[in-house]
This record gives C-alpha cells, sequence and structure tokens, in this order.
C-alpha cells in the first residue's frame, strides 16, 4: 500500500456507499483485506504505511495499541457490515497484511478472522492469507494460526544474500524464511508464497540466481518477485541520491525478470500476474485476483484502499485517527472516488493485461484495438490467445506491459 | 540652448530653401536613439517632462532590442546660431539600422538630401554602417561624419575621426564630435546640418509626386504612409493614386509628425509627412512608390521602386496543433504592417500543419517569430532556415524550392543557390580566422582593404544559404566579438548541392531535411543523427536513426529498445494510483509527435531545428 493517499470526494460520516456500488454485488466475490500498520524496524526502501511505535495517539485523544489493534479493527468490520447492509455473500478471501502481522499475538489475528466470520460467514473454500515475518514466526504461532483457520502463508524472504539483505534493512538470518516454509507445511498450510525482492543496489545476476534457487528448495506452492522500487521519500531513495549506493538499471531489471522467468518455469511455476508464479492454479492467490479483476474487497485497518462496486475509497493513514473515527462511530474513510464507465473500462485493461488469462479484445476501442494490432506484430503479444479475442502479453511483453497498457486504452 | 525657434514655417507653406531632410546611419548601439531624444528636446517639440528614452522606437522589441525595425520622420524647427533670425525645418527621418532592411533604408535615403554619419568614438565604424555609407553615398547625399560618446573614457577620437576622414573624404578636423547621451555638441551638429546639407530642389507647379518611404498599421487609423514630396503639392481631401498599381484612395488625412501626428492642409515641394487614406494593408501603400494626385496627376513615376522578395524560409508550426488557426490570424496580423512578409500553408509529416514563411533575412525572420511568440502567446517550432533553390532536371523542366523536403527527386542537371557579397569589418590581427571561416563555408575573396592600421574590410562571395544558420555567431565567437558583417544579394551560382534525409525507423523525417553542399552532407548527418539519438527516448523497439542521400546511408546510429517499463506492484491500493499515473503518462504522450511508429518529443525537435543564436548582427544587443 503506498504511503500517499490520492485525492478524492470525502466519505460520508456512516461510511454510507451509492446504490449503484452494491447492485449486482451478488454476482461478484467479496474479500477482506485486513491491515496491520505495525513494524519492529522500518526498512530502507518501504514506504508502506506502517509504524514502529506500539502506542499511537489520535487527536481525539483514543490510543491506537498493538495490545488492543484486533478490537479496534474488528469496530471496521461490523462497521462493513452496517454498510453492505442486507448483502447476502460469504466473504471469499481474507489477507492480513501489513506492516508486519505476526507482531501482533497468533491470537489476535485469529480474533480478526473470526470477527469476518461471524459478521459476514465465510465460504467453504475460503482463502485466508497471512504475511509473516521469517523472525516473528515459530511452530506453535503457526499451529494456532492454522487451528484458527488460516490456510495460506506468505513469507517476506526478499533475498538468500545476507548483503542484499543488509541493503534492504531486512534483520533476518538468511536460511530463516526456507525454514519457516517447512515449519507452515508441517503445520498443515496448503499454500505458502516466498516474497523476492530483485535488482537491489549491489545484487549480481549470481546473487539473484541463488536467491531463486534457496527460495525453490525450500518448496513453496507460490513465488512473487518484485523488481524494487525506489519510493520518493524512503531511506533507500536518499541513499542513492547521496550517492552511497548505486541506483539499478532498467536493463539490469529486465535480465534479472527473464532470470526469473526461466528458473521459475525449470522448477515446474507457471506466471498468472506479472510479478507472480504459481505450481497450480490452486496455488494461485485468489485474493489477489480479486484486486486484478475488479472484483469487491473491504479494506480494514489505517490507510487500507477498498472497492466495492465501482467505488473506491480509502481510510485516514494514521492509527489513532484510524481508532479515533471508529470510536466515535464514524467511517475511518478518508476520501473516496466513483468510477465512470470510462475509468472502469481503463482499470480493467491496465489489471487484466498485467494477467495470464490477458484482456478480451472486446475492452478496447477501435485506436486501441489498432494498437493491439501493432503490439502483436511487435512480438509484446502472443498470437495464439489473439486470434481467440484476447490480448495476451509475451514474455517481451510483461517486461513492457505499462507501455502496452498506455496503447491499449486509446 | 537657443531659444525656442519663432515663426516657424506652417506645412504645405515651407520654402523649400528653408528645409533640410536628412537621415542618421549608425550602427546599433552607438546611440542613434538617443542622438534623435536629444533633437526633440533641443528644438523643443518633446517638452522635458514627456521625454522618455528613445522616443521613437515605438515597439517594445525595437526599444528592448536597441534596433529600429521601421523608419519615421519628424519636423523639427531650428534656428540656427548662424542664422538665427530665419527658422529653418529640419526633417529627420529615421532609418531601419539592420543588413535585412536595405532596401527600406535606401528608400529612406532616397528621401533625403543629406545624412549625419554617427560613429561610436570608443568603437569605430561597423560593417552595415559602412554598407548605408556607400548607399548614402550612391544616392549623392551630403555626409557629415559625427563621433558620439566622447565623453566615455574608451573613446578614441583621433583615431576614429582619422578613419571616418578616410572614408567620407574630409579632414579628421572635419568630424564633429558629440555626446548624445549628455547633449554636448548637438546644437552644433543641427547647425550643420542647416549649413551643409542642401535644400531640397523640385518643380513646384509640376503634377505631385511624392515618394514612400515608410508605411505603418496603424490598429486606430489603418495605414499610415510617410512621404517625401519631390514635385508639386499634395492637399487635403483631394483623392490621390499609388502610382505602381493604380489604385486611388481617398486623402482622409495629411499632416507631419512633431513627433505626433499633427493634421495640415497639405505637404509641399520637399517636405516630408504622413498621409491617411483608410486602407488596411501596408501593401496597398508599399514602400518606394509614387504617390501623385488622381485628378491631373504626373505620368511617369519616381524610379527606385523594387517589390521585396523574400530570401529566407522557414516553417513556422505551432507547439500544439490546435493553435494553428490562431497563427494563421496573427500572421494576417503581422502582414498589414509588413509588405516582406509572405507566408503559405504547409503541411509537415513530422510537425502537422504550419506555414512556410518568407523573410529578408534572419533577423526578419527572429522578430517576426518572437512577436508571434509575445503579441499572440503562440509557443512555435520554427525549422531551420532556408534559402531558395532553381533546380532544372534533365529534362528542362524546372523546379522552385523553398522547402528541402520538396527537393526533387529524379535526374538534376544544375541547382543554383543565392549568393551574397558580403563584407566584414575586424581588427587586422582576426584576418585568419575570418578568412578560414569563411573559405569553410565555400566563399571567394573578393578583396580586402586597410580602413586603418589595425582595421580592416574583407569582402566575399559567400552562398547565401552558408550565412543563414549560424555564420554570424561563428564569425562573432572567431574575432571575440569584433568582427561587424554585413551582405548583399548578388544573384546566384550553380553547385553541387544535395538533399540530406533524416530517417527514424526508417521513416523519412520531412523537417530534418536539409539541402547541404555535398563536402558537408556527411558532417551534417553525424551531425544530427547523433543529436536525435541524445534527444529521443528509447522506445519499445530498436529504432535505426540515419542520414541518407537519396538512397545512400551517410550516418547511422541506433537508439536501444527500452527493455522494461512495467511496475512491479498493482494490488489493492496502488490502483487509484496507477490509474492516474496512466492518466499523466497519456498527457505526456499527447506532446510527443508521431514519426511512422516512433514518439519524438516536442523537445528534440526544438533542439535539433533551433538555430540556437543565428538571428544576425541586429542581435546584438539582446
Amino acid at each position: 500500500m503506498p504511503s500517499a493517499l490520492p485525492d478524492g470526494e470525502p466519505v460520508p460520516a456512516d461510511g454510507a456507499l451509492p446504490a449503484s456500488a452494491l447492485a449486482g454485488a451478488a454476482d461478484r466475490p467479496l474479500g477482506f483485506y485486513l491491515h496491520v500498520p505495525y513494524c519492529a524496524t522500518r526498512c530502507g526502501y518501504c514506504d508502506f504505511n506502517t509504524y514502529t511505535a506500539t502506542e499511537l495517539r489520535g487527536t481525539g485523544g483514543v490510543l491506537a495499541s498493538r495490545d488492543n489493534y484486533a478490537e479496534t479493527l474488528t469496530d471496521e468490520i461490523r462497521l462493513a457490515r452496517k454498510v453492505l447492509g442486507d448483502d447476502p455473500r460469504e466473504v471469499r478471501t481474507v489477507f492480513v497484511g501489513g506492516g508486519t502481522p505476526t507482531l501482533l499475538a497468533a491470537g489476535d489475528l485469529v480474533r480478526m478472522l473470526h470477527a469476518i466470520r461471524d459478521e459476514f460467514g465465510l465460504a467453504p473454500d475460503a482463502e485466508i492469507t497471512t504475511e509473516a515475518n521469517p523472525e516473528s514466526v515459530d511452530p506453535a504461532y503457526l499451529a494456532t494460526l492454522r487451528e484458527g483457520g488460516f490456510n495460506r502463508i506468505s513469507f517476506g524472504m526478499q533475498s538468500a544474500e545476507q548483503h542484499v539483505l543488509k541493503i534492504l534493512d531486512r534483520t533476518h538470518t538468511p536460511g530463516r524464511p526456507e525454514a519457516c516454509v517447512a515449519e507452515a507445511r508441517a503445520a498443515g498450510f496448503d499454500h505458502v508464497n516466498l516474497d523476492l525482492i530483485y535488482g537491489t543496489p549491489g545484487e549480481s545476476d549470481d546473487d539473484w540466481r541463488a536467491s531463486l534457487d534457496a527460495a525453490l528448495g525450500a518448496g513453496p506452492d507460490h513465488v512473487s518477485a518484485y523488481a524494487l522500487i525506489v519510493e520518493e521519500g524512503t531511506q533507500l531513495a536518499r541513499r542513492i541520491r547521496r550517492g552511497e549506493v548505486p541506483m539499478t538499471d532498467d536493463d539490469v531489471h529486465a535480465d534479472r525478470y527473464l532470470i526469473a522467468e526461466e528458473t521459475l518455469s525449470a522448477a515446474g511455476f507457471d506466471w498468472y500476474e506479472v510479478s507472480n508464479w504459481a505450481t497450480s492454479d490452486a496455488g494461485r492467490c485468489l485474493h489477489n485476483e480479486l484486486y486484478w479483476r475488479g472484483a469487491d474487497w473491504w479494506g480494514a485497518g489505517p490507510g487500507a484502499h477498498s472497492h466495492v462496486g465501482g467505488v473506491r475509497w480509502w481510510n485516514v493513514k494514521h492509527p489513532g485517527a484510524y481508532a479515533g473515527a471508529l470510536a466515535a462511530g464514524r467511517s475511518p474513510g478518508a476520501g473516496r472516488e466513483v468510477l465512470t464507465e470510462e475509468d472502469r473500462r481503463v482499470e480493467r485493461v491496465l489489471l487484466e493485461l498485467r494477467l495470464r488469462e490477458g484482456v478480451p479484445l472486446s475492452l478496447l476501442r477501435e485506436a486501441g484495438l489498432a494498437a493491439s494490432r501493432r503490439a502483436l506484430s511487435e512480438g509484446l503479444l502472443q498470437a495464439g490467445p489473439y486470434e481467440d479475442g484476447r490480448a495476451v502479453l509475451t514474455l517481451r511483453g510483461r517486461l513492457l506491459a505499462d507501455a502496452v497498457v498506455r496503447d491499449l486504452v486509446d | 540652448m537657443p531659444a525656442i525657434p519663432s515663426h516657424v514655417p506652417e506645412p504645405s507653406r515651407t520654402d523649400p530653401a528653408l528645409i533640410r531632410n536628412f537621415c542618421i546611419i549608425a550602427h546599433i548601439d552607438h546611440g542613434k536613439s538617443t542622438l534623435a531624444d536629444r533633437m526633440l528636446q533641443l528644438t523643443g517639440v518633446v517638452e522635458q517632462r514627456q521625454m522618455r528614452a528613445q522616443y521613437l522606437d515605438r515597439m517594445d522589441i525595437e526599444r528592448e532590442r536597441g534596433i529600429t525595425i521601421k523608419s519615421q520622420a519628424v519636423r523639427l524647427p531650428w534656428a540656427p546660431s548662424h542664422d538665427e533670425g530665419n527658422t529653418h525645418i529640419l526633417n529627420m527621418i529615421d532609418t531601419p539600422g539592420h543588413v535585412d532592411f536595405t532596401y527600406e533604408v535606401s528608400r529612406s535615403l532616397a528621401a533625403c538630401e543629406g545624412t549625419i554619419l554617427l560613429v561610436d568614438a570608443a568603437q569605430g565604424i561597423e560593417a552595415q554602417t559602412l554598407a548605408n555609407l556607400y548607399l548614402a553615398m550612391e544616392n549623392d547625399l551630403t555626409i557629415i561624419p559625427v563621433l558620439n560618446k566622447i565623453d566615455l573614457p574608451a573613446a578614441q577620437p583621433e583615431k576614429f575621426s582619422e578613419e571616418l576622414a578616410n572614408l567620407v573624404g574630409c579632414e579628421p578636423d572635419d568630424v564633429l564630435k558629440v555626446s548624445a547621451k549628455t547633449g554636448l555638441g548637438v546644437d552644433a551638429l543641427l547647425d550643420k546640418v542647416v549649413a551643409e546639407i542642401p535644400a531640397p530642389v523640385g518643380v513646384k507647379d509640376a503634377p505631385a509626386r511624392a515618394m514612400i518611404f515608410d508605411s505603418v498599421y496603424d490598429s486606430y487609423r489603418g495605414v499610415v504612409t510617410y512621404v517625401r514630396v519631390i514635385d508639386g503639392q499634395l492637399n487635403k481631401r483631394e483623392r490621390i493614386r499609388m502610382m505602381s498599381t493604380g489604385a486611388t484612395h481617398e486623402l482622409l488625412e495629411i499632416g507631419t509628425n512633431s513627433p505626433e501626428m499633427l493634421a495640415a492642409d497639405g505637404l509641399g515641394v520637399g517636405e516630408v509627412g504622413y498621409l491617411i487614406t483608410g486602407v488596411k494593408d501596408v501593401r496597398q501603400s508599399k514602400v518606394g512608390d509614387t504617390v501623385t494626385s488622381q485628378h491631373k496627376g504626373a505620368e511617369e513615376a519616381l524610379g527606385g521602386y523594387k517589390d521585396p522578395r523574400p530570401m529566407v524560409f522557414s516553417g513556422l508550426y505551432p507547439l500544439d496543433g490546435s493553435d494553428y488557426p490562431l497563427l494563421r490570424e496573427a500572421l494576417d496580423k503581422l502582414q498589414l504592417n509588413d509588405a516582406a512578409l509572405v507566408y503559405e500553408p504547409e503541411t509537415s509529416a513530422a510537425l502537422g500543419f504550419g506555414f512556410r514563411v518568407g523573410f529578408l533575412g534572419l533577423l526578419h525572420l527572429d522578430v517576426i517569430r518572437e512577436r508571434l511568440e509575445r503579441e499572440f502567446g503562440l509557443d512555435l517550432i520554427a525549422t531551420a532556415p532556408n534559402v531558395v533553390y532553381r533546380v532544372v532536371m534533365e529534362d528542362g523542366t524546372e523546379h522552385t524550392v523553398t522547402n528541402p523536403s520538396e527537393f526533387p527527386e529524379g535526374k538534376i542537371n544544375e541547382v543554383y543557390e543565392p549568393v551574397v557579397r558580403a563584407t566584414i569589418l575586424a581588427p587586422t590581427e582576426f584576418i585568419g580566422a575570418i578568412m578560414e571561416l569563411c573559405q569553410t563555408r565555400r566563399g571567394t575573396l573578393l578583396g580586402m582593404d586597410y580602413l586603418s592600421e589595425d582595421r580592416v574590410e574583407i569582402r566575399y562571395t559567400l552562398p547565401l544559404a552558408e550565412i543563414v544558420f549560424d555564420f554570424f555567431d561563428q564569425l562573432k565567437s572567431k574575432t571575440r566579438g569584433y568582427a561587424s558583417l554585413d551582405y548583399e544579394p548578388t544573384g546566384e551560382q550553380t553547385s553541387s548541392l544535395v538533399k540530406v534525409d533524416i530517417l527514424l525507423h526508417g521513416d523519412k523525417v520531412d523537417a530534418f531535411s536539409a539541402i547541404t553542399h555535398k563536402d558537408q552532407a556527411y558532417a551534417y548527418g553525424v551531425r544530427l543523427v547523433a543529436k536525435l539519438k541524445e534527444l529521443i527516448p528509447r522506445q519499445a523497439f530498436e529504432v535505426p536513426v540515419q542520414a541518407a542521400i537519396g538512397s545512400r546511408v551517410i550516418a547511422r546510429e541506433t537508439i536501444r529498445a527500452i527493455r522494461k517499463d512495467v511496475l512491479a506492484k498493482c494490488y489493492g491500493g496502488d490502483i487509484s494510483r496507477k490509474r492516474k499515473l496512466l492518466e499523466k503518462q497519456k498527457e505526456g504522450k499527447k506532446r510527443m509527435k508521431m514519426v511512422g511508429s516512433v514518439e519524438v518529443p516536442q523537445e528534440a525537435f526544438i533542439a535539433v531545428l533551433s538555430s540556437d543564436d543565428s538571428a544576425g548582427s541586429g542581435k546584438a544587443k539582446k
């Protein structure tokens, strides 16, 4: 979640949605994102909405504490129930992210999940994920999560190389994430993801290969690999500006991506989104697919974003202000935008083009179609799916997805 | 200071014997406008409190650059100290100071019997001044040499008196020394104008003949035409006839400038003043034309009339294509006041809709471009200036090429390009550097004369095309700013000229095509291709940038394909941000010009096409 909130119109105090947002809701899956805004330390590259203090006080004097965070968040889940009214949907996915969710007691994560279960009901095959820091879990913690209903876990591994982890300010010991995978399997988790970052200053092609090999050796069924984005305002951006660490060239990023694709596919993984690979369809992250396919999700927690039926809104960022709004019985929403038909079309193109299934050509206008034919002839789109009416990126196209999107939305 | 003259003769009733018509020839910066200011004050036509610097320069650009583009005439009463009882009428005709406007200068000179040759006592005479001096001599004008700025510590009155005396053919002691800034010596100068410049001679009873030496569009009054009456008399409310076109007009107003317009009953022999007829376009009232009365008018026009002929062309394109109608309107408006400005619509595959505009020279181009941008708020791309080529094919057909992209394909017999006679004045130490520059620009040395021990006049024949780009800048930098340049068109020559095309990803970019000498084609190609490689961002595919003559590639660079353009993460909270970023990128894309399949930023066109500072010597003061 990026730190800067977009501009938008105000959210009503009761959080009510326009009628249009709820129309046809029954046909769309519903998910929950729960944001835990706490970290033990802030990593140099991170610009997420996260805080290292355990207690934060809002302007109204309301205390947002790590210890009572599960209760505060449960207040928002109850607000969601009110706002969605008699929406009959059960929840298909829950994803707890951060920050570092595992800084909370495992029981807190389970309580938040149960709040959703109690208010909405969980679908029988619901995907319940939490992100986890390799250093803050152990077999007992994992067992509690699994028993509480979590069935998917995502570890922030980033790299297998100490010197790379150091640039990223990651405090875990190399080898620990791989061990976590085994512990999670032992605890009964069906699905395990490892997050990797490539293109960190100082990382070599071989460092990257070693990280991929280490990750694959641990036996996850899902890998996310992200090019390091140096966000303005982060410690890393300052260090690069001061010349203390070198900026990674885009061509190097491209090379690393090709290495990832080659290594992961050789190990039986298939890409299903530009930065995500899984061993099978069952291994895909269903929750993330809700984002990419325009489904509904409620993001609870400070700074969390939500989307329901063409309305996007986002909460106030500061945990104190967030807790204060809920304590006063108000929606913590800071702003929202009601998407036009064209906004939604553009979003579909930009999101779905990143997926293995691609974008239906029927979504494109005439200029976009002409651009798609050019992209096809330039080898950025796959010929087979194109004949079947879909724009699907080739490997080279995946690396140039943003450029292709700019043309296709015309 | 003499008293304000009494018994000032009135227009139409002024004895020609009391009239003196003169102009001031000076290099820009040498103080002409300041001297004119001082004369306005001394003769009392402008009161002290109304005085502002450079009173006669009307346009902002003129005042800022210290150059006079359009001339004007002021009627000054003056009772000379040697003949105080007789108030004379001095008509000061302000001349444009730049080489681009030589024709206008020649018409101003033709309206005078004498001229003040004004030279900066610290700098000496400059090439343009010399050119105008020769022009004045050809017109048999009486020359009064004057050194200005003698109050400056750097003034060298002895040295430059000597130089002027040599040029004019007088004694160094005859050179007047003044300071226009302080007013020192200006009254003596006015006395000398009365004493030395002959009074106008004309036939009083003949049909009226007046020569137009300037024509200015005024948004309130229409065209104001400045004339010098040679024979006869023009009277208010009569009908007049323009002899070049035969068009007749009602004379709505006739008068003189003091310096504001003042209506009169008429203008007699030797008098200078203005006419207003209600025409709205200066092309109906052309400089050099003869005005006569419709009734019992003259049969024969005064000599010397020429139609202005554009020498330099450039394509002007609005940066924002939707400004095209605005550009057309702006050019229409400027043309009202500029008979030399010609233009026609043109379409460029790379730049869209625009105009091919013809100019008298580089300063003219620069002034017009600046007025379009400043007065009409337009953002323009101007293509590199080019000259007019005449191409004769083997089958005998002939093409006139004003735009390099129209250079004909096929078997060419001869290509003719315009040439000029260039005069360069500089300190002798720079002779070598100047000759080297002129040689690389395909010049032919005509001759060289020493003006004084350490100053030399070098004459070359040069292709005009070699001068229009950056010749003047090069000259200035090779002579540490000391050289001055003047040139006049002298005809055309055949040359081995080729068209160099620039290809982006195999597509010709018309705006970058250039006609060069075949020996310089390679260097041009290499330079442009390298510049484009630097300016065009990486695209989704590899883009070869080539320079070619016909189908033969003479230079090549490759812009490597961009390999990564994708955001790594796109989750729930990123979506709004990502869509907004996309909208912003689309806006940026609109400012790109598509050349075939290659996106070229506007900045690349501007950087490649802008000749930086090629505007010729008139820009010196900027």
